[in-house]
């Protein structure tokens, strides 16, 4: 297979293109509107409908429109734009409908700014929208990584049928590397279980029912969050055989990490790395599998304040140190995360470290 | 692992001469990135990317340091020259960066890339005339290899002309010379 060299935003919308995916509605923002600028000249060569909405609001509504009639869809947003897709999302959550959505994480809130962050991380794994729903989040760190998870977040969405993110960010969105493209999937949205088709006929054709909570749905709901949690984590753990202290990081930020610890094993420092790929459900069991020799933690985030902490809190048993390197809007260097955390690891031996 | 900064204004193809170098890589089998300056600098002034070329898995997509850097204009160098690795390799633009007094520990190659693409009629070609010096003066692949692979690159937009190949091999000469 010849490899390709595609810019992140490109190559995500052409492993959707080639995923099935036949309908996308959704709303121009930086960083993600090449997304949009690709799937325009490219969803008509498939047969396939690209619709620039009116906003936000209107293109998560005409995916979920797209997806009860069995198409498989996305949108694709990033900052302000996210955060107005979340009342879509939730709708969606709720019809039990598979759709693709992208998230190209840009800085800050309010309208923040156009580069590279991760402070969407509680938004998209903690429920941006109201009510009792949970979504697949898969992080991707390369290129590749943007077609695979978008590929697989197809599937999972078809599996599940509910909403799977995918949340890149600005810099994966903007470079370029090689990239091995999966063949063209074709779907049938008349195929699809769930597509909406109607029964009967004239002025009273039933579409779908009004209500659909059935018997038991608190139990019926819960399980098929239960399920996702207890399937779907995934993770890439990095030299933690013999770690004294753990890295945890996602997206672009684990890559920097990764150079981090290969620097640290140089210098004889035992660092380790565990890249969350699932954000949501987060990898827990990646943290039960450690080795006792890891004494602490040390999240590394691009965010003024910690996110990730809470998540590696919950997945500990016993109380371990979890302490932060909070990039902000800067891009981290390799070595001065490995002196943070050779820092860590002494004050974890006298049993303190601050932040 | 080589990591190599592009940088000039906006508009002297750096960012292509950048994807080029990246596109030639991966066809020569390299793992490569290519990382484009991003934010303001998009909108005027200068322009950069950041081109890692490598044998083994490339981690940060990122440069701070770099073993080369191709400079088309002053502030490139007035940025970027404190970074490069001792021992790096510098490609100066010299039609436009003039009696600059460089540091001693890099090797400096100044070549006058936007007057020889004037002289061979092909002025958005400069880049090309620093790509030829850059590949002259580091080793990165053979010259005639990364020629092919300009032909390549050009033919596959299909919008090649032999100015291209010129261009490039006037700096391959040229970085020979210096």
């Amino acid at each position: 297979m010849a490899l390709k060299l595609m810019k992140g935003n490109d190559a995500l919308a052409e492993a959707a293109v080639r995923a099935g995916c036949r309908f996308f509605g959704g709303y121009p923002i930086t960083p993600q509107s090449e997304i949009l600028e690709y799937l325009s000249k490219r969803m008509p060569e498939v047969g396939g409908h690209f619709v620039q909405s009116e906003s936000e609001l209107a293109g998560i509504s005409m995916v979920h429109g797209a997806a009860a009639a069995g198409f498989r869809t996305m949108t694709s947003s990033s900052g302000p734009g996210f955060s107005l897709l979340q009342e879509g999302i939730s709708y969606i959550a709720s019809a039990e409908l598979p759709a693709v959505i992208i998230n190209v994480q840009r800085y800050g809130s309010g309208l923040g700014d156009i580069f590279q962050a991760q402070g969407d991380y509680f938004q998209a794994v903690k429920g941006g929208g109201h009510g009792d729903y949970r979504m697949i989040v898969y992080a991707p760190a390369s290129i590749q990584e943007n077609v695979d998870f978008t590929t697989l977040a197809f599937d999972k969405a078809d599996e599940y049928r509910n909403p799977v993110l995918v949340l890149s960010d600005a810099s994966i969105a903007s470079m370029m590397e090689p990239v091995d493209l999966p063949e063209m999937h074709e779907h049938d949205p008349n195929k699809s279980p769930h597509a909406a088709k109607g029964k009967g006929n004239g002025p009273f054709k039933r579409i779908t029912s009004t209500m659909y909570y059935i018997d038991d749905f608190d139990t019926y709901i819960k399980t098929k969050y239960d399920n996702m949690a207890a399937n779907e984590e995934r993770w890439e753990a990095v030299q933690v055989a013999d770690a004294e202290l753990v890295l945890v990081a996602y997206g672009i930020t684990s890559r920097i990490c990764k150079e981090a610890v290969m620097l640290a094993r140089e210098k004889g420092i035992k660092l380790g790395l565990i890249r969350p790929i699932t954000l949501w459900p987060f990898p827990a069991k990646a943290f039960k599998a450690l080795p006792d020799t890891v004494a602490s933690f040390m999240t590394v985030e691009l965010s003024p304040m910690p996110m990730i902490q809470e998540d590696v809190l919950l997945s500990l048993d016993t109380r371990k140190p979890v302490h932060n390197f909070l990039a902000g809007m800067n891009i981290p260097e390799p070595i001065d995360i490995v002196e943070k955390a050779a820092d860590c690891i002494k004050q974890t031996a006298k049993g303190a470290c601050n932040g | 692992m080589n990591s190599i900064i592009c940088s000039g204004f906006g508009g002297q193809g750096i960012l292509t001469a950048g994807l080029i170098l990246a596109k030639i890589s991966m066809d020569g089998g390299k793992q490569v990135s290519w990382v484009p300056s991003y934010g303001s600098e998009m909108r005027g002034g200068t322009a950069s990317c950041a081109v890692k070329v490598s044998d083994t898995e490339i981690y940060s997509p990122f440069i701070k340091e770099m073993n080369t850097l191709v400079a088309m204009n002053e502030a490139s160098v007035d940025t970027f020259e404190r970074l490069v690795k001792p021992g790096g390799v510098l490609i100066s633009n010299a039609t436009l960066i003039q009696g600059r007094t460089f540091r001693s520990d890099i090797k400096v190659v100044e070549v006058g890339a936007t007057a020889i693409s004037e002289e061979l009629k092909n002025i958005r070609g400069a880049n090309l005339v620093m790509l030829g010096a850059m590949i002259q003066a580091t080793g990165l692949f053979t010259p005639e290899f990364f020629a092919d692979g300009i032909d390549a690159y050009f033919d596959a937009k299909g919008r090649n002309t032999p100015l291209n190949r010129e261009c490039y091999m006037a700096g391959v000469t040229a970085a020979e010379q210096a």
